[in-house]
C-alpha cells in the first residue's frame, strides 16, 4: 500500500535549502522580518494585553445585519455572488465607493477607479505599475509599516521624510527633490497617509497639503494618498484631501472600506488618471483577476440599506473614548522623559522615548508583563525609530486600554531609572518592585582569576 | 514506542521551537513512533502525567524550556526526556555561569565581567564601568547572561555606547555579561551523545555580524560543513568544544558556538537545546556526517533511553 499523504510538508533536509536558497528571487532578498517577526509571534499569545494589532472593532457590526444581508445576498444573487466578476471591479461597489469619497468632498470619476482586494492590494498593484527595480520612492517617516514590505519587494530605493506635527516636512521632500533631481533621478511617486497617519497619528496641515499638491503639479510628480482613516474623525476640521485640492491629475488615492465597514471583507480601491489605471488593471488581471465577488455583494446590500454614515459615526465616536482613556492613561502612567502625539482621529498613538531606549528590546521585556506595542523601527527602512512606538487604541475595551499603557508605562520607567543609574545621571534608587530585586548575588566579578 | 514533543512555550524562541517540534514530529511519525505534540502551555503537566510517553522530546528554546524548567518537570513525573539534564540546562543557559565553569576548567572562554541589575541599582556599579576600556578594550559585547539566541546581544563601540547596551541587555535578563570582543571565524561544533559532528563555519552574506535575523533566515548567512580548517586547527575547535561538553556535564546533544581566532578557540557559549530547524546547524552537522535528520532524532531518543537505564 502506498504510503499516506503528509500532513507536512515533505522532509527538507539542508542541502535542499541550500538548493532552494539558489532559487531566490533577489527582491527576496530585501525583504524583512525574523527577529522582529520572532517577537511579534509571541504578542499573539492570548493572555498578552495587545496595542500592536491596528484592528478596527468589528464586534461593534451588528450580527443580524449580517445576517440578513448575507441571507438577502443568498436568496436573490446566489449565482452571480459565487460567480467571476469583472477585474475593475462592479459597477454597484464603484458608486458605493463614490458616495464614500464624496463624504470626504471628493468627486471622482467612476471610470477611474478599480476595485481592489484590500487598500494593500492597491499600494502593490501600483508599486508593480511604477517600480523598476532601484527606483526611488519618496514616504514620511514613520510611514504605514505595511507599505515597507511592498516598497522593498519591488526593490525601490526608499527615501523617508521626517514628520512633525502637521505631516510631512515639505522643505525636506523639496530639498530630496533636489538631490535627486542632481542625481538625474525622478522619483516614481510620494506615498503619504496625510490624515490621522499610521503610525504616527498626525494630520497634515492644509498649508502643505497645499504645497505638497503644487509640488506634484508643477514637477509632475505623482503622489499617492493613502487615506483609510480620513471618516474615523474625533475632533478638528475636516481636511480637504489631496485628491481633491488636486483633481486627481497627479494625485492617485488609495481607499477601503477596512475602517469603516470590515477588513475581513478584504475591500479597497485605487483611484488613478487613466493611464496608469489602464496598467493597474492589467496587474490586478495577472494577480487575481478581480476582487471577492460575494463581499461586493456584501458591501452593495449594506450601501442599499443606507446606514453606513450612522455607523461610521457610532465607532468613531467608541474610538474617540478609547483614544481618551489611552491619552490619559499616557499622561499618568509614561514618565516625564516620554512624549506622545494626539491624534483627532483614526487608530494609532505615536510614542517616543528617550535615545537611549530601543524599543524591539523594550518589547521583550514588556512581553513579560503580558503587554505588547509596535516597536517604531518597523515603521522605518533605515535605523531610525528605534526609541518609538506605535500603540492602538480601537482594538481593546478602555480597560484594557489603561492595563496595557499601565504596564508598559512601568516598563519604560525601570529603564529610564535603570539608565539615571548607569550614567549617574540621577542617584541610584532602589527598584519600585522589591520582590524584582535579587539579594544574595554578587554585584560583579572581574573575570580574570583574582 | 509513545514520544512525546514538548514545544512552544513562553519564551521569545517560541516560534523557532515551534518549528523545530514540528520538524521532530515528522520525523517520529515516519520512524513509526506514536507521536503526542505538546504545547508546553498550563496543561502541560497534567498532559504528561495522563498519557505517560515513553519518552518525551523536547524542542524547547530559550527560558523555560532550555534552562531546566522543563526538565525538572519530566524528572519529576518520572518520564525520560532527550537533551542535557537539570544540572547541565541551568549551567549552558547562564553564560556567565559557564563562563566562570569554563575558565575554571581550563576551557578558553573571551574575557568578560557580568553584572546584575541590582548592582547598578543598589551599589553603584556605574563607577566601575570606567575601567572597561583597559580590561576588555572596545568594541565590546553586551548580552543578557540567559537567552539562547542573538536577540539583546549589542556592540558597544566606545565607551559611550554601553548605558544603552546595558539596558538593551537587561531587556531580557537581570544579568548581563560584558565580553572581550574576539575577531575570528564563526564555527559551530554539534556533539551528540559525547561525540563531536562536523564542524559548521558561519559566514554573514550581508553586514558586520552574525545577527538574530540571519541566524534563523535561509539565504542571509552561507554555512559551509565541514568548516575548511587545516587539520590542527579542526582537532583544537574539536577538543576544545568537547571539553566544554564534558566540563558543562551535557549528555544527549548540545551544540557549542565558538570563535576561532588567531590564538586559537574561544569558546563563546554552550547551547543545550540548539534549533532543530531547517536552518539550525546540528542538523546540517548530523547530514555532513551522514546521518539523516530522521537518524538524528531517534539517536537523541535512544541516548535519552540508554542515559535512563544507566540512572
Amino acid at each position: 500500500m502506498a504510503d499516506p499523504p503528509h500532513r507536512r510538508r515533505a522532509h527538507v533536509r539542508s542541502s535542499d535549502l541550500e538548493r532552494y536558497a539558489g532559487l531566490f528571487a533577489q527582491r527576496t532578498q530585501v525583504m524583512r522580518s525574523s527577529a522582529m517577526r520572532d517577537l511579534m509571534a509571541v504578542t499573539a499569545r492570548p493572555d498578552v494585553i495587545s496595542l500592536a494589532g491596528g484592528l478596527p472593532d468589528t464586534s461593534t457590526f451588528p450580527p443580524q445585519t449580517f445576517a440578513a444581508q448575507m441571507t438577502r445576498i443568498a436568496q436573490e444573487s446566489a449565482a452571480e455572488a459565487l460567480q467571476y466578476g469583472p477585474t475593475e471591479g462592479f459597477r454597484e461597489t464603484v458608486d458605493c465607493i463614490v458616495e464614500v469619497m464624496g463624504a470626504e468632498g471628493m468627486l471622482p470619476d467612476p471610470e477611474d477607479v478599480i476595485v481592489t482586494t484590500g487598500g494593500q492590494q492597491a499600494i502593490d498593484l501600483l508599486c508593480k505599475t511604477l517600480v523598476d527595480p532601484g527606483d526611488a520612492v519618496i514616504c514620511e517617516a514613520p510611514t504605514y509599516p505595511g507599505a515597507i514590505p511592498v516598497f522593498c519587494s519591488y526593490q525601490a530605493d526608499t527615501i523617508q521624510i521626517e514628520c512633525d506635527g502637521e505631516g510631512m516636512r515639505i522643505e525636506e521632500l523639496e530639498a530630496a527633490l533636489e538631490r535627486l533631481d542632481g542625481e538625474g533621478r525622478r522619483p516614481k511617486f510620494v506615498y503619504s497617509v496625510p490624515t490621522f497617519q499610521n503610525p504616527a497619528g498626525v494630520t497634515m496641515s492644509l498649508e502643505r497639503r497645499r504645497r505638497l499638491v503644487e509640488i506634484a503639479r508643477s514637477r509632475e510628480l505623482i503622489v499617492v494618498e493613502d487615506n483609510p482613516y480620513g471618516l474615523l474623525r474625533f475632533g478638528g476640521e475636516p481636511m480637504p484631501p489631496l485628491y481633491q485640492l488636486d483633481g486627481g491629475d497627479f494625485v492617485i488615492y488609495i481607499g477601503t472600506f477596512s475602517k469603516i465597514l470590515s477588513p475581513g471583507i478584504r475591500l479597497g480601491w485605487a483611484v488613478a488618471p487613466p493611464p496608469v489605471m489602464e496598467k493597474v488593471v492589467l496587474g490586478k488581471q495577472a494577480a487575481d483577476l478581480c476582487t471577492s465577488t460575494l463581499t461586493q455583494y456584501f458591501v452593495r446590500e449594506y450601501f442599499a440599506a443606507g446606514r453606513w454614515r450612522e455607523y461610521v459615526s457610532s465607532v468613531s465616536e467608541i474610538y474617540r473614548e478609547r483614544r481618551d482613556a489611552m491619552l490619559e492613561a499616557l499622561e499618568r502612567h509614561f514618565p516625564p522623559q516620554a512624549t506622545w502625539t494626539e491624534p483627532q482621529g483614526g487608530l494609532f498613538v505615536w510614542a517616543t522615548l528617550p535615545g537611549y531606549i530601543d524599543t524591539g528590546d523594550l518589547l521583550a521585556k514588556a512581553l513579560r508583563k503580558d503587554v505588547a506595542f509596535v516597536p517604531g523601527q518597523a515603521a522605518y527602512v533605515d535605523d531610525r525609530g528605534r526609541n518609538s512606538m506605535r500603540l492602538n487604541f480601537s482594538a481593546g475595551g478602555e480597560d484594557e486600554i489603561r492595563e496595557g499603557v499601565r504596564r508598559i508605562g512601568k516598563t519604560i520607567a525601570e529603564q529610564v531609572e535603570l539608565y539615571g543609574a548607569l550614567t549617574g545621571e540621577h542617584e541610584a534608587v532602589p527598584a519600585k518592585e522589591p520582590e524584582e530585586a535579587e539579594p544574595n548575588v554578587v554585584p560583579f566579578r572581574k573575570a580574570e582569576g583574582e | 514506542m509513545k514520544v512525546a514533543v514538548l514545544k512552544g512555550g513562553r519564551s521569545l524562541e517560541r516560534s523557532v521551537s515551534l518549528r523545530s517540534g514540528a520538524r521532530v514530529e515528522d520525523a517520529l511519525e515516519r520512524l513509526g513512533h506514536e507521536v503526542l505534540p505538546l504545547e508546553a502551555d498550563g496543561a502541560l503537566v497534567r498532559r504528561l502525567a495522563k498519557e505517560r510517553p515513553d519518552v518525551a522530546f523536547v524542542a524547547m528554546h530559550g527560558l523555560g524550556g532550555e534552562d531546566g524548567t522543563a526538565q525538572e518537570l519530566l524528572e519529576i513525573l518520572g518520564i525520560p526526556f532527550t537533551g542535557p539534564s537539570v544540572a547541565a540546562c541551568v549551567r549552558c543557559i547562564d553564560k556567565s555561569l559557564s563562563k566562570h565553569e569554563l575558565r575554571a576548567g581550563g576551557i578558553p572562554t573571551p574575557d568578560w565581567f557580568a553584572f546584575n541589575e541590582t548592582a547598578f541599582r543598589k551599589l553603584g556599579a556605574a563607577d566601575a564601568l570606567g575601567g572597561l576600556e583597559e580590561r576588555l578594550g572596545f568594541p565590546l559585547v553586551v548580552k543578557p547572561s540567559r537567552g539562547g539566541s542573538a536577540l539583546g546581544v549589542k556592540f558597544a563601540k566606545s565607551q559611550s555606547d554601553v548605558p544603552a547596551a546595558l539596558v538593551s541587555a537587561f531587556s531580557y535578563d537581570e544579568r548581563v555579561v560584558l565580553e572581550r570582543f574576539v575577531g575570528g571565524r564563526e564555527l559551530a561544533v554539534s556533539v551528540l551523545g559525547g561525540e563531536p559532528l562536523p564542524i559548521v563555519e558561519a559566514i554573514p552574506r550581508a553586514g558586520d555580524s552574525y545577527d538574530f535575523e540571519a541566524r534563523y533566515e535561509i539565504g542571509r548567512t552561507s554555512f559551509v560543513c565541514p568548516a575548511q580548517l587545516d587539520d590542527s586547527e579542526a582537532a583544537a575547535v574539536t577538543e576544545a568544544a568537547v571539553a566544554a561538553y564534558d566540563t558543562l556535564g551535557c549528555s544527549g546533544f548540545s551544540r557549542i558556538d565558538l570563535i576561532l581566532a588567531d590564538d586559537g578557540p574561544q569558546i563563546l557559549e554552550v547551547n543545550a537545546i540548539p534549533g532543530l530547524t531547517d536552518t539550525s546547524l546540528l542538523p546540517q552537522a548530523a547530514e555532513a556526517a551522514g546521518m539523516s535528520f530522521e537518524r538524528l532524532v531517534e539517536r537523541i531518543v535512544d541516548l535519552a533511553l540508554a542515559e535512563r537505564a544507566a540512572a
